[in-house]
């Protein structure tokens, strides 16, 4: 070991030996209150029935409709959250502070009550929704569809505040340089702001299906209740409640174990384990 | 050295974590069993008497609750109302609860299952009617209207008790009904009949009576055959002891049975 080398283990120590005591035991204290009810379920999940129960073909049906609908309702708030989030954080307008606001009200809504806003919109008698279906014959209530629309109501404010605080980030000099070389903003956009900030979509497309994937009261509320086509997993986990808990705790492991899986694979992949 | 210091710092953190998540536990358990137990006993909260009952039974409920705080000065009426289903989970999970008025039979075998309470006693039925959206849109006016697949339908799940009684309603009368949806309680079903996105669906009569006219109930013969019962008990471990009983006297009497009587009930 030479000097140098040392000498940096010994600053790495005392870099080590700072970490302040008021800072980690409510950090302990945080994780065992996040992590102590999955060892509830845990505990009392039925170990011996469990194959049986997962074999269920309404368990699977629900399931592949939890992680389509997510996945439908994360590509919508995509291509519709990026420009949202962009223009908040790019575009000075007149009001910019309230849109930002008025952005956020699905994370303060009771799901419930977004799901009613929903249906007097979109429903059959909705503002937008009679309309649709008088033109189109299209309507949204009650279908696979309309999942994803309530889905999509609640996650997208997850993916505008990630996106939009990337994008605040960001160094505004590479766009500036590109300005300057006589690219177009559309141009800017898509070869140098979209590559910069990607870490930051993903982390907020991430955190928008998984949102996505837990909801429950606007979907129960917009889309119903229908096995195969509107029922997905926390609709089954709540109705399961009313008559056979233990049930109910096999399916909340079974979208537990999917969504800690496929979310510990994307963060490795794609947000370097950040 | 460096590995040893770290690995050191590693088990005292590592030694909080367990300690908290111990002490977590505790108190978690603590506050679980103690309640119903000696704890819940030792402070009975004077002239409080906590009422679980089934949703349906809100309206009736309260006003009773009024009644029974003024006869008896000083004596404060609480009430958990929600599905029957979930009520009985939190009664056998430990809930202070001193009544309990379900639904069905059914939700009240969990508590009785569970020698919470003995000897329930049927205090109302209730009864299905197809609840309509005002001007009756799709026409509906027997069960048999609800098979056509142009009716739009919404039913109670089975796993709560209108959903039970429909299913047995649809099956006395050899109907095979597609609902578009089926909801997680009775009130979420009328929702859908308020706001006009299904044409059709069934529920109690006493729900569409509380609705104050914004859904029409058409009666049908055969829900004769899928009346529900609605069991009340006074809890065995009670933390108001005699007063439960009070309320529940209350309730089977003569004056009970007008204001549920009132709300749309049948009486036994």
């Amino acid at each position: 070991m030479t000097a140098t080398a040392e000498r940096r283990g010994a600053r790495e120590q005392g870099r080590l030996g700072r970490t302040p005591w008021v800072l980690v035991v409510p950090a302990a204290c945080g994780l065992a209150f996040l992590v102590l009810p999955l060892a509830g379920l845990l505990v009392r999940a039925p170990w011996s029935t469990l194959p049986r129960r997962l074999a269920e073909p309404q368990v699977l049906e629900a399931l592949r409709l939890s992680l389509v609908t997510a996945s439908a309702a994360t590509l919508v708030c995509l291509v519709l959250g990026v420009p949202l989030a962009w223009v908040l954080a790019r575009v000075s307008f007149p009001g910019r502070r309230l849109v930002r606001a008025l952005v956020t009200i699905p994370l303060v809504l009771p799901p419930v009550v977004g799901g009613v806003a929903l249906l007097l919109v979109l429903g059959r008698r909705g503002l937008i929704g009679q309309w649709l279906e008088a033109a189109f014959g299209v309507t949204l209530p009650f279908t696979t569809a309309g999942v994803v629309v309530a889905e999509a109501f609640v996650a997208m404010p997850f993916l505008v505040i990630s996106v939009e605080g990337a994008l605040r980030a960001a160094d505004p000099r590479y766009e500036e340089a590109a300005a300057t070389l006589g690219a177009s903003r559309w141009t800017i956009f898509r070869r140098v702001t979209l590559p910069l900030v990607a870490p930051g979509i993903v982390a907020g497309a991430v955190l928008c299906w998984a949102r996505a994937l837990g909801e429950f009261g606007a979907t129960i509320t917009f889309a119903g209740n229908f096995p195969g086509r509107t029922q997905t997993m926390p609709l089954a986990v709540y109705l399961a409640l009313e008559t056979e808990p233990e049930a109910a705790i096999v399916l909340s492991l079974v979208l537990l174990a999917v969504s800690v899986a496929i979310l510990a694979s994307l963060r490795d992949r794609w947000v370097g384990g950040a | 050295m460096t590995p040893f210091r770290k690995s050191r710092r590693w088990l005292a953190v590592l030694a909080v974590t367990t300690g908290v998540m111990a002490g977590a536990a505790a108190c978690g358990t603590g506050g679980g069993s103690g309640r119903p137990g000696q704890a819940g006993q030792a402070t009975p909260a004077a002239g409080t008497v906590t009422v679980f009952a089934a949703a349906s039974l809100t309206g009736a409920f309260t006003e009773l609750g009024k009644a029974f705080e003024a006869a008896n000065p000083g004596v404060t009426v609480r009430f958990n109302f929600g599905s029957s289903a979930t009520l009985a989970q939190q009664i056998t999970q430990g809930a202070p609860a001193d009544v309990f008025a379900a639904a069905s039979p059914a939700t009240m075998k969990t508590v009785t299952d569970a020698s919470l309470a003995s000897a329930p006693i049927t205090f109302v039925r209730n009864k299905l009617q197809i609840a309509v959206p005002a001007g009756n849109p799709a026409k509906v006016d027997e069960l048999k209207d609800l098979a056509d697949p142009k009716v739009k339908v919404a039913l109670c799940a089975a796993q709560v008790p209108c959903g039970a009684a429909a299913a047995k309603a649809l099956a006395a009368a050899g109907l095979k009904v597609t609902p578009v949806t089926l909801e997680q309680d009775v009130k979420a079903t009328l929702t859908k009949v308020v706001l006009g996105e299904v044409d059709a669906a069934l529920v109690y009569r006493t729900d569409v009576l509380a609705s104050g006219g914004e859904v029409s109930g058409i009666d049908f013969p055969e829900a004769r055959q899928a009346v529900n019962d609605y069991p009340i008990a006074a809890l065995a471990k009670a933390p108001a002891g005699d007063l439960a009983r009070r309320f529940v006297d209350l309730v089977l009497s003569q004056r009970g049975r007008d204001v549920l009587a009132e709300a749309g009930f049948e009486l036994p």
